[in-house]
């Protein structure tokens, strides 16, 4: 269905606000440890806990992992300074949380989404701290009426990143995309495990809507409660419904602070615009200006591992290298659509899906190597993404020599497919040499001859299906295979057995 | 000199810890004395709202302990100290005056405090203050007023008045207090002893419960400015738990008594520290000022020369401005001490010249916007949930807020207040933001004006203590007590009050010498100068025999 038709003639806008916790040793102040899931209160000191006369240290780590994301997500990354955002709350400690305001370490950058092509713009990714947790206790966890409230201080200080989309996104679907791209991006560079499912990837949606073709934004209503990438599409999806349908009927979106109840599957209003609070920023006394300079950007950039984008591009050029294929058909992949919605090569959509896939997974270095090592891209990536990807902390530790080498095996027709496998779910059990494992398993590549006589035999044992393949039903090729197969308990090749059955039929 | 002159509770800090370090007299009898003196002083005074007899007694015992072995218990060896009690003592209750904190036994002690004690120092007690440091007599306190004790009617100032009036009476040898507009100044200066602001960033802030972050610094207090410069040696220092810590390097107990800089010139220390100084000043003087701080990275240097040569220093060719925009605003008879300060100066071949900086008349007004504003943050983690006072109520919400009803004072709330508005949305820029554009104006005229002299030179405060009460009622001209030393504050910048005679009514009179950003080797040349040609000042008399007795060690040695 046309997108621009979906929604009664509104286009919606959003803009993602998106927290992520930095996998740091210790927290964003204090020497604290930084870890998730411990017993309550346990990783708590007087600076975190906010006691009298205690005072902020930066972290230097995490503004090192804050430089990576800024340089991942093609910002600039500047001089900072740290203010002050005040507002009472009980998981707050110092009833202040230390943020960056005017003069963040991230701005400007972008993002693009791999499938759809679409480049989204980064306002801006700045460091802050996280809060404590409270629990409420009896009156349905709310804390107006709670009996009374638990407080987890342990994640109170805990760095985080906010990182700001500018409002380039037109769909839940572009959402949800554009918040996997952006985990996968942060757990690549090693700054965050970017676990939605733990808190330590958190996502807040600006939403609004406006007719096709205007300028102007619409009143933006904000979601909070954002716990998976369901959620995310299921929220986004139910406010451009719920805005599209209040401008139809003539009256005016709000502009308010919205909490998205799972449950009940749809949005509900918390506070209003004129409830929001005056947070009273200022300049954070306590701490100076964090400045890297340029020669410790530079050396942090020269580090950085591989964004997924990368990944994705480099896999792509060796696959088109390997393929020989002119570039222009290939086109770079997450930065031109072109190719893959022209239908010039139907193979292409296919293709990208699968890189996009292969890198999502990390076995992007298997791909590699296998396709480096002279086997054809079909059957690297058909090996990873269906037996590997099946298994992936295993398929992980594989060595990417030794599963080159299996691959090479089955496609200079040494083992068949069925055997290949078989050889792989063992590599990735202990791991070992293919060739030993093969030997051990009993997988001699059989006599050509040998196999032409168990060919010959099953044509002779079944002819009715001999003749209806003779006359042009191809795919009783199938038969034919697994009947060898069964005879030969999987030695046999497919393709030899297929190739035999055309020289019987001359 | 006879050995056991003026000891009975009116030791100088290094006369007294080189005669403990001797074995002259033992630390526990220095610090027994001591603590007698608080028993029979403090109940008419109210200086101490802590005293901690029994780890008084046993740091004291270890001191003895380590001469004994022959070892050196460090620069402060045996000395008697009082401390604010905005300044976290692990262990032992610190409250800030306030009904919020009381009996809150942090399990910390400030990095200021650790240092007192590696160097030997003996802590007898915490010291009355006003509520988280805010006035100017001590008289917000929740554990009521301290008294003068030149006159028992009259305040100490404040708001560290506990810290000040504990070293005029002879409670303590030198005391530790802490300055966000003139907290250690103006209360020295209303009790005749001499009180320190050093600069911005040389003293660690971590464990200075805070008021005005940017403005905070801790600083000492003595009966002489030798004691004040020894017991600024031993707090000073880089302290990698502070942030806006200077990285400036001491290099441990010799630094006081050793001179390590063989380019001091005949035209005195100032000047060659000055020129020594120079290249940095601008950067830190940048550094503090909030706002537009730079990255901290002054590197290294050494200030810790507070030798006898420092404080011997001739001040001739010394070139010392008069500020004209604080005289204009204090009493007549405070103004005549400061001029005859600056003809003493002046005889003794400094270049004495009248100086004025307009900008200063902006310095109250953007002090009174800058911090309540950074008080109203500091003082958010007062919500009754993890420590100190609460009051139960229905729910959260109103458990916070009738805790902090209840827990501060009617001063406290209104720079809360005042701070809170002065940053609300809309206001910003008019007050808050700029105020630090002032502070910024401010910080620019000074350095114009350190072009042309080495310090300058005012009163502490416009007047001398004035009565219990008067002010109380009063905000506004209780402010106005502080506009001679907030200047310094706001530029971060080092400050001295010197004792120099008296006013009309006979109560001490405190003259001021200010330095540039980390100009203390100057301000300490000076302010040893006034100190040795100041009129005599009697010791308050609150013992029947009048037995508490203390002049200038300095005219003693020469006396002798």
């Amino acid at each position: 269905m046309n997108e621009m038709n979906q929604y009664r003639g509104y286009e919606p806008v959003i803009g993602l606000e998106v927290h992520c916790e930095l996998d740091t040793a210790t927290k964003m102040f204090c020497g604290c440890s930084n870890s998730f899931g411990d017993v309550p209160n346990t990783n708590i000191c007087p600076v975190c806990l906010a006691l009298p006369g205690s005072l902020p240290v930066v972290n230097s780590t995490a503004v090192e992992y804050a430089a990576r994301i800024g340089i991942a997500l093609h910002c600039k990354v500047q001089p900072s300074i740290f203010h002050r955002k005040n507002y009472f709350y009980p998981d707050m400690p110092k009833d202040y949380q230390i943020s960056q305001y005017d003069e963040p370490i991230n701005v400007d950058g972008w993002l693009d989404l791999p499938m759809s092509g679409v480049r989204i713009g980064i306002e801006r990714a700045h460091m802050e701290e996280d809060t404590g947790k409270t629990t409420h206790m009896g009156g349905g966890g709310r804390i107006h009426d709670s009996a009374y409230s638990l407080v987890d201080y342990n994640r109170a200080g805990v760095p985080l990143i906010e990182i700001v989309s500018r409002p380039d996104i037109h769909s839940a679907e572009q959402a949800r995309e554009y918040v996997s791209e952006l985990r996968m991006i942060l757990v690549s560079i090693g700054v965050s495990k970017a676990r939605m499912e733990e808190g330590s990837l958190r996502v807040d949606a600006n939403v609004s809507v406006r007719p096709i073709g205007s300028d102007t934004l619409g009143t933006r209503c904000e979601v909070k409660n954002l716990n998976s990438l369901r959620s995310l599409t299921r929220a986004i999806e139910y406010e451009i419904v719920r805005q599209v349908e209040l401008l139809e009927t003539g009256e005016a979106v709000v502009q308010q602070t919205r909490h998205w109840d799972e449950a009940g599957g749809m949005t509900i209003a918390l506070r209003s615009k004129e409830e929001a609070h005056d947070y009273r920023y200022f300049a954070e006394p306590d701490l100076v200006r964090v400045d890297l300079g340029d020669e410790r950007i530079d050396q942090i950039a020269a580090e950085l591992p591989d964004t997924p984008e990368k990944r994705r591009m480099r896999l792509m050029e060796v696959i088109q290298s390997v393929e020989s294929l002119p570039s222009d058909s290939v086109g770079d992949v997450g930065y031109d659509n072109a190719a893959v919605s022209d239908g010039t090569d139907t193979r292409q959509p296919n293709r990208v899906g699968n890189v996009i896939t292969v890198v999502e997974m990390g076995l992007d270095h298997l791909v590699i190597a296998a396709l480096e090592g002279g086997v054809t891209a079909d059957r690297a990536l058909s090996r990873t993404l269906n037996e590997a990807a099946a298994r992936i902390e295993d398929a992980d530790k594989l060595d990417p020599a030794a599963y080159t080498k299996l691959l090479m095996m089955e496609q200079d027709g040494k083992l068949t497919a069925t055997q290949a496998k078989a050889v792989l779910q063992s590599m990735m059990d202990g791991g070992g040499d293919p060739e030993l494992i093969a030997s051990t398993m009993g997988f001699e590549a059989m006599d050509s001859s040998e196999m032409m006589d168990i060919v010959a035999g099953i044509v002779r044992d079944h002819p009715d299906e001999w003749r209806r393949y003779k006359n042009g039903e191809a795919k009783l090729a199938q038969f034919f295979v697994g009947q060898a197969m069964k005879i030969t308990r999987g030695k046999a090749n497919g393709r030899e057995v297929i190739s035999m059955l055309d020289q019987i039929k001359q | 000199m006879t050995v056991r002159r003026g000891f009975t509770t009116t030791g100088w800090a290094a006369t007294l810890a080189a005669m403990i370090r001797n074995g002259e007299v033992s630390a526990r009898e220095v610090s027994s004395r001591y603590l007698d003196a608080i028993t029979e002083l403090n109940p008419s005074l109210n200086a101490f709202t802590t005293t901690t007899v029994e780890s008084a007694l046993e740091q004291a015992e270890q001191v003895d302990r380590l001469v004994a072995r022959g070892e050196d218990p460090g620069p402060l060896c045996g000395i008697p100290v009082a401390v604010k009690d905005n300044l976290c003592t692990r262990g032992i209750p610190t409250t800030c005056s306030s009904r919020m904190l009381d009996g809150w036994c942090p399990p910390y002690s400030a990095t200021v405090v650790e240092a007192l004690r590696q160097a030997g120092a003996v802590i007898l007690g915490k010291t009355n203050m006003d509520e988280f440091a805010m006035g100017s007599s001590t008289e917000t306190s929740v554990y009521g007023v301290t008294h003068n004790p030149y006159n028992l009617e009259r305040v100490p100032g404040g708001s560290s008045g506990g810290s000040a009036a504990a070293v005029a009476s002879g409670m303590a040898v030198v005391a530790l207090g802490s300055d966000t507009g003139g907290s250690i100044r103006q209360p020295a200066s209303l009790c005749g002893v001499v009180g320190m602001k050093p600069t911005y960033g040389t003293v660690s802030r971590f464990g200075l419960i805070a008021f005005a972050s940017s403005l905070d610094q801790v600083g000492p207090f003595g009966r002489s400015v030798q004691d004040v410069a020894l017991a600024y040696s031993v707090i000073a220092g880089y302290d990698s738990m502070d942030s806006t810590s200077l990285k400036v390097s001491f290099d441990g107990h010799s630094r006081f008594l050793q001179l390590d800089d063989s380019n001091i010139s005949t035209r005195g220390v100032g000047n060659t520290l000055k020129g020594r100084l120079d290249g940095e000043r601008a950067s830190s003087a940048v550094a503090v000022a909030g706002r537009t701080t730079g990255t901290v990275q002054v590197g290294s240097r050494d200030l810790g020369i507070y030798t006898d040569e420092v404080l011997n220093a001739p001040v001739d060719g010394i070139r010392v401005g008069i500020l004209k925009e604080i005289s204009d605003s204090i009493a007549p008879d405070v103004h005549r001490r400061v001029m005859e300060a600056a003809e003493a100066l002046a005889t003794l071949g400094a270049r004495v010249d009248e100086v004025s900086i307009p900008e200063l008349s902006y310095a109250l007004p953007a002090y009174y916007l800058i911090a309540p504003a950074e008080a109203s943050s500091n003082l958010a983690r007062y919500d009754g949930i993890r420590y100190g006072l609460r009051v139960e109520d229905e729910d959260v919400v109103s458990m916070m807020s009738a805790t902090r009803s209840s827990g501060f004072g009617s001063e406290v709330k209104r720079r809360i207040m005042l701070g809170t508005y002065a940053l609300s949305a809309g206001y910003y820029d008019a007050y808050y933001g700029q105020a630090q554009r002032v502070r910024t104006v401010l910080i620019e005229a000074f350095l114009r004006a350190y072009n042309d002299f080495d310090v300058l030179i005012g009163a502490t405060a416009p007047t001398t203590a004035f009565g219990l009460g008067e002010k109380i009622g009063d905000p506004l001209t209780m402010y106005m007590s502080d506009v001679c030393t907030i200047p310094s504050n706001l530029a971060g910048h080092p400050s001295i009050s010197v004792p120099y005679g008296t006013g009309d009514d006979g109560l001490p009179v405190g003259v001021q010498v200010l330095a540039p950003a980390l100009g203390e080797p100057v301000m300490f040349s000076v302010a040893a100068t006034l100190e040795r040609v100041a009129p005599e000042l009697q010791p308050p008399k609150l013992y029947h025999d009048g037995s508490l007795y203390y002049k200038n060690a300095y005219l003693q040695e020469a006396d002798r």
